[in-house]
């Protein structure tokens, strides 16, 4: 095995300084914010390697990820993120928007959470982005441009709620392995695209099919070239929903780069890791789709209800195809203190992978007690609906509010955590937050 | 026989040809595994600068060795027997933020290392593998929450709502 070649900055400016420049610390981003973005990305990593020789060669193939995620006692600034979200892992980056951000009716880009399996794409070309549509049950290979595809079909905008499978995995027991979201790994954008099935559609679908599945550009963690990061896909039925999207504009804007762009895809109610982001080609086909993440444990729950702490062997765990019914108090932030006599005006956004939610109700008695909350129509469905109530309080003393969605299907969310699973997904019990009446 | 002389070219030139695909493939048999491996992400020996992610702190002005309260500043792990290890061989691929934010026993942690080792590409691990997961057991261990925890009430920061005129 040969020597490993340990190559220092200033040699490899020597050598080279516009290369050396782009190797280290030239992140593409988002045309628009490219400028700002590089500039902080440069500044930062170069102050982290100030004074220091890097091991150049060993780390390249893994890719060095924006050094400014390096700093755990500095603002934290991700790329195109405000600052605010919570970091819970910066390789790969996974982040989550803290309730009291979530309150806007849409969440902006800069505060969409983030869930990166491995490192995405740099210098996205976007003017020759292609997606091609394969597969066994294809009746052609086709590719399309991203001119063409916004060419060629319908294009649609709608609102649609992404929330990660495993979010509110935190407060499973036992513990799950994983990125230990809390409540933070959801939000709801206007995405606006082509409808996949336009385009499964122009590429010819065989009768014969059974689930659409995605590849994207976002290179492993390992740096082992061409290594497939996170293959997901939903079932053909799903696939041919009007809501279901391949989409290159996220509130009227580009898709943030840790998001997914140019393209990715988005489907509301499924776990949004099928929603695959730095889209490059689709697969159709003639059985469940078997990428990396979509077999052995991955985004899946016993099919039969278990004790806590079971393990599970694989073949007796089923692909989660259905997110729970789920809300959150978006404002007041928790621990709020207000004075004896004073109403608390709550906000809050609910959604469901059924049809609609129907009704949220608030507690403040530890769930003796529900009162309801005027709730908000959505204008289409996987969209989250926005809620409010006046709550006045009988007394001085700490408080819990804790709110209830039901939906459509007549769920409700449990007020203690719901069945225990080994990866921790699907947490939709009740969203709480404190408040002291003085 | 009737050769025909201007093929012969041709007829070297795939003889040529097939000779150079033999070489290549025979190096790749015999080196092959080693090259990809040199392109592999390895453990990084501790005394050596590297990019770490997670490691926080301010490069190379904070002391890289700083611990307070227990806690190893620059990468917020638990500053205890085994560290060293685990921090040279966990940083060389991923965040120390995915150690501090989960807790398993030492059966769940080595279900992890096997499960990066299957699919990650995380190396064989050796001699260090009981060190790591020793530190890993007794330091990042499960606590026991019962079904769902209270809220954690001191870790709330309290403030006055303004509710400006109502």
């Amino acid at each position: 095995m040969p020597d490993k070649k340990v190559t220092g900055l200033h040699e490899l400016y020597e050598k080279d300084p516009i290369k050396a420049d782009k190797q280290l610390w030239g992140r593409t981003s988002d045309p628009v914010t490219r400028r700002g973005f590089l500039q902080k990305g440069a500044l930062t990593a170069l102050s982290l390697a100030l004074g220091s020789t890097m091991v150049f060669a060993e780390h390249f193939p893994a890719g060095m990820i924006p050094a400014g995620l390096a700093y755990s006692d500095l603002p934290f600034s991700l790329p195109g993120k405000r600052a605010g979200l919570v970091v819970l892992n910066d390789k790969p980056i996974n982040a989550e928007t803290p309730p009291h951000l979530l309150n806007d009716p849409l969440t902006p880009n800069d505060l969409f959470f983030v869930r990166n399996n491995g490192i995405p794409p740099e210098n996205v070309d976007v003017a020759n982005w292609t997606i091609t549509i394969e597969g066994e049950s294809a009746n052609q290979k086709k590719s399309y441009t991203l001119a063409e595809l916004k060419a060629k079909f319908e294009n649609v905008t709608y609102n649609l709620t992404l929330e990660c499978g495993g979010n509110g995995r935190s407060e499973f027991n036992p513990p799950a392995k994983g990125n230990q979201w809390s409540t933070g790994a959801v939000g709801c954008a206007a995405w606006t695209g082509v409808r996949l099935k336009d385009v499964l559609k122009d590429v010819g679908v065989k009768s014969n099919a059974v689930y659409v599945a995605y590849y994207g550009k976002d290179t492993h963690l390992s740096g082992e070239a061409g290594k497939v990061v996170i293959s997901r896909g939903v079932p053909i039925s799903k696939a041919m929903e009007d809501e279901s999207l391949i989409a290159w504009a996220m509130n009227g804007k580009d898709i943030p780069v840790l998001n997914g762009y140019p393209l990715r895809l988005v489907f509301g109610g499924f776990p949004a890791s099928c929603s695959g982001k730095w889209l490059s080609k689709i697969v159709i086909r003639d059985q469940v789709h078997d990428g990396p993440k979509m077999t052995g444990q991955s985004y899946r729950v016993p099919c039969k209800p278990v004790a806590p702490g079971t393990k599970v062997p694989n073949d007796e765990m089923c692909i989660i195809e259905k997110m729970p019914v789920k809300s959150l108090i978006t404002f007041p932030k928790t621990g709020a203190t207000i004075k004896k006599g004073s109403q608390l005006p709550i906000q809050g956004k609910a959604w469901t992978s059924a049809a609609s939610i129907e009704t949220v109700d608030y507690s403040i008695d530890f769930g003796s007690t529900w009162k309801s909350c005027s709730l908000e129509v959505a204008e289409n469905r996987y969209s989250w609906q926005p809620f409010s109530a006046k709550i006045s309080f009988p007394e001085v003393g700490y408080y819990e509010v804790w709110v209830r969605a039901t939906d459509a299907e007549g769920k409700a969310q449990p007020m203690l955590l719901p069945g225990w699973n080994p990866r921790g997904y699907l947490n939709n019990a009740c969203h709480r937050i404190a408040i002291k009446v003085s | 026989m009737n050769y025909r002389n201007d093929l012969l070219p041709a007829l070297l030139g795939i003889l040529n040809f097939a000779l150079v695909v033999i070489v290549i493939a025979l190096f790749y048999l015999l080196f092959g595994n080693n090259l990809v491996e040199t392109y592999r992400n390895q453990p990084v020996p501790m005394e050596r600068q590297a990019y770490r992610p997670g490691s926080g702190g301010n490069g190379g002005e904070v002391d890289q060795d700083k611990v307070v309260d227990g806690i190893h500043v620059q990468t917020g792990l638990i500053y205890a027997e085994g560290f060293d290890i685990v921090r040279g061989t966990c940083t060389a691929c991923h965040s120390a933020k995915l150690v501090t934010q989960n807790r398993a026993t030492r059966e769940g942690w080595e279900e992890m290392i096997r499960w990066m080792q299957a699919s990650q590409g995380l190396w064989d691990l050796g001699a260090n593998e009981p060190a790591i997961l020793n530190y890993l057991a007794a330091n990042y261990a499960p606590k026991d929450i019962g079904r769902r925890a209270s809220l954690d009430v001191e870790a709330i920061e309290w403030y006055v709502l303004d509710m400006g005129s109502e």
